[in-house]
């Protein structure tokens, strides 16, 4: 039996792509568990921010640092076209118009007039090597068995790493500082803010602006490694990432991070175990339903979590978001 | 801190001060005002819920807006904080103007209110509570808030001045709680003295008495009262009577979105007027007896349900027995 799956799961730990969804979660956490902005267009802002990344980056061979920074800029103007029109409404509406704007950036950048620019439904590849030009690490393979990187996965591993630690950092002073205890009121009640002097309006743009910069910043991780594909910023990546903040704990810091990890490695556990289930027909189904069980994994245990812990795996028992 | 005090609240106890010019009625002019508005209607499509011709608050007093349910007291409230925009109207308070201005910047004025449905914010600690009330923290702004030694200072004064407001309302023991955990006389409580960590100089209350229970009552009187003594105007919107004639020095009452008397409290309340608008023409009728229903459907010239109530009499001793 080949249980090499079961280091392939372990590598998930690490992965630029675990690192890059908890990023993406943390801003999420941002947005919607510390400042209670329903934020559904998650994946919009890591599409707006990838996109700005590579085509500054491919097209116009820009910089490094300038493509971040039009990546940055990006996310921020995304936010802005989002954030003025909804955030003087109900919390309901910010849902509505952010699912809706993400996929409008996903059908967009596939629409074939533009294609020149985007990629279309191909994308935009080798965004990466203005990121490489600056690894200091040697040539050569690193690690062992099925877990060997070569040096630029490397890189981007531990550039992901720092960078994430800088954002929990980040997040962490701002959540304990006064501004942080604004969106917390603000999430309770925003009313009562109001009332005590605070410019809740703008508070909530700062906070969608934060939520959106890191995950742009998130998807540049994702990216460097493989490629840019539009249809990786469906709703489905939205959801992952709820789950992913839900799993860990909404207003927690670390959470996102943690959830990020576990949701990684058991998606990647959950399809070593079911393609052996195939492979000895321990399971009725087929190779090509593995995939999408999977998934299904994901949401049933997206509703356990909410049922039975939805404060999530680091959150205390009485901040349950959606406690009574 | 409160910027004059008017020479009326200093005024020995007993001797009234006055509080107007001319003669008590809707719209009458103060004194000493500390808000005037004029011409403030809000009009929900077709129904005009406020039409304020003219009105004046005194500095320095505890006036109470009373009126029926309906009579547009709260959504005055709304429109003089920022809450909700006028169809018409301009009001002033200390010589600012506040017609346009968003809800945040009225308060930063030093015209504070609190809610009908208190508003307390429940995962915050009762002590972060407070600390949202409090004025010039820079570390409120984002990149101040990024270094902490910014803002420490100003944090610890907040926190004295929040601990002591705390302690004033007893619930000081509760610092470090979430405010959920808190009875919902307490959270009435806990929302005064957060508006009060705002230093204002208007205190605007609504309805500061709905489900308090008789023995916090008497304390949260105190409290109102103590406001005025520290140079505080207070207004407040409330229901209860007997709360009304102990506190207040001035009453204002509402019917249908006017002003229709004002007055000192015990005038105010001899005023037909008022008991026709406030507790209705009926307030000495027996609703919960029959009788006292078929008086109410006469007057209101319902035929059918004169007779079903006339009915219902004559069957009522046969059901009896």
């Amino acid at each position: 039996m080949d249980l090499s799956f079961l280091w392939l799961a372990l590598g998930q730990i690490i992965s630029p792509q675990t690192i890059a969804y908890a990023l993406a979660a943390l801003g999420l956490a941002v947005c919607f568990g510390f400042t209670g902005l329903i934020n559904f267009g998650q994946a919009g802002f890591m599409a707006v921010g990838g996109y700005a990344f590579a085509i500054t980056s491919v097209h116009f061979h820009w910089a490094f640092g300038w493509s971040v920074l039009a990546s940055i800029a990006g996310a921020v103007i995304f936010a802005f076209i989002l954030g003025i029109p909804t955030l003087r409404l109900r919390a309901d509406y910010l849902a509505i118009v952010t699912i809706a704007a993400a996929e409008i950036v996903r059908y967009t950048v596939k629409t074939p007039n533009i294609a020149p620019v985007t990629g279309g439904t191909d994308g935009i590849n080798g965004s990466s090597h203005a990121f490489d030009a600056f690894n200091p690490i040697p040539v050569g393979r690193y690690g062992f068995g099925v877990l060997t990187y070569d040096q630029d996965d490397l890189w981007i591993i531990l550039v992901g790493i720092a960078v994430t630690a800088v954002a929990a950092l980040f997040v962490w002073q701002l959540m304990r500082s006064p501004w942080g205890r604004i969106v917390k009121g603000i999430r309770e009640d925003e009313d009562a803010v109001r009332a005590l002097g605070k410019n809740v309006y703008w508070y909530k743009m700062q906070a969608l602006i934060i939520g959106g910069v890191l995950a742009a910043l998130a998807n540049i991780i994702n990216i460097i490694p493989t490629s840019l594909q539009p249809d990786n910023y469906g709703t489905q990546t939205t959801f992952f990432l709820f789950t992913i903040m839900l799993l860990g704990g909404a207003t927690t810091v670390l959470g996102p991070l943690v959830g990020s990890i576990i949701f990684w490695v058991v998606l990647s556990l959950a399809d070593g175990i079911l393609s052996l289930g195939v492979q000895y027909h321990w399971l009725p189904i087929t190779q090509l339903q593995q995939g999408p069980i999977r998934f299904v994994l994901v949401g049933i245990a997206l509703m356990l979590l909410i049922i039975f812990r939805p404060q999530g795996i680091l959150g205390k028992k009485r901040e349950a978001y959606f406690g009574a | 801190m409160p910027k004059s005090t008017s020479p009326e609240t200093t005024a020995p106890s007993g001797a009234r001060p006055e509080l107007f010019i001319g003669t008590a009625g809707p719209g009458v002019k103060k004194t000493d005002p500390i808000l005037v508005a004029d011409n403030v209607t809000r009009t929900f499509g077709g129904m005009t819920a406020v039409d304020v011709a003219h009105v004046e608050i005194p500095r320095g007093a505890i006036t109470a807006l009373i009126g029926p349910n309906g009579a547009g007291k709260t959504t005055l409230f709304n429109l003089l904080t920022g809450f909700d925009r006028p169809t018409t109207g301009t009001w002033q308070f200390d010589g600012i103007s506040l017609a346009g201005m968003p809800a945040y910047k009225v308060a930063r004025t030093g015209m504070v209110r609190t809610f009908q449905l208190t508003k307390a914010l429940g995962l915050l600690s009762v002590l972060e509570n407070m600390r949202l009330g409090a004025t010039k923290q820079g570390g409120e702004h984002f990149f101040t808030a990024l270094i902490s030694s910014l803002w420490r200072k100003r944090e610890k004064e907040i926190t004295a001045q929040a601990m002591e407001l705390l302690a004033r309302f007893k619930l000081d023991s509760k610092a470090g709680d979430y405010a959920a955990s808190l009875s919902g006389g307490q959270r009435k409580l806990l929302e005064m003295a957060r508006a009060l960590m705002t230093v204002p100089r208007l205190v605007m209350l609504d309805e500061p008495m709905a489900g308090v229970n008789p023995a916090l009552t008497q304390s949260l009187l105190g409290h109102i009262l103590n406001l005025k003594t520290e140079g505080m105007t207070v207004l407040f919107v409330e229901h209860d009577m007997h709360m009304v004639q102990t506190i207040a020095d001035w009453v204002i009452v509402m019917a249908e979105g006017k002003i229709v008397a004002e007055g000192y409290p015990d005038e105010v309340m001899r005023d037909t007027a008022v008991i026709d608008a406030y507790l209705g023409a009926h307030h000495d009728t027996d609703l919960g007896s029959l009788t006292g229903q078929l008086e109410v459907a006469k007057e209101l010239g319902d035929e059918f349900l004169v007779s079903e109530i006339s009915d219902e009499i004559q069957e009522e001793p046969k059901n009896g027995k």
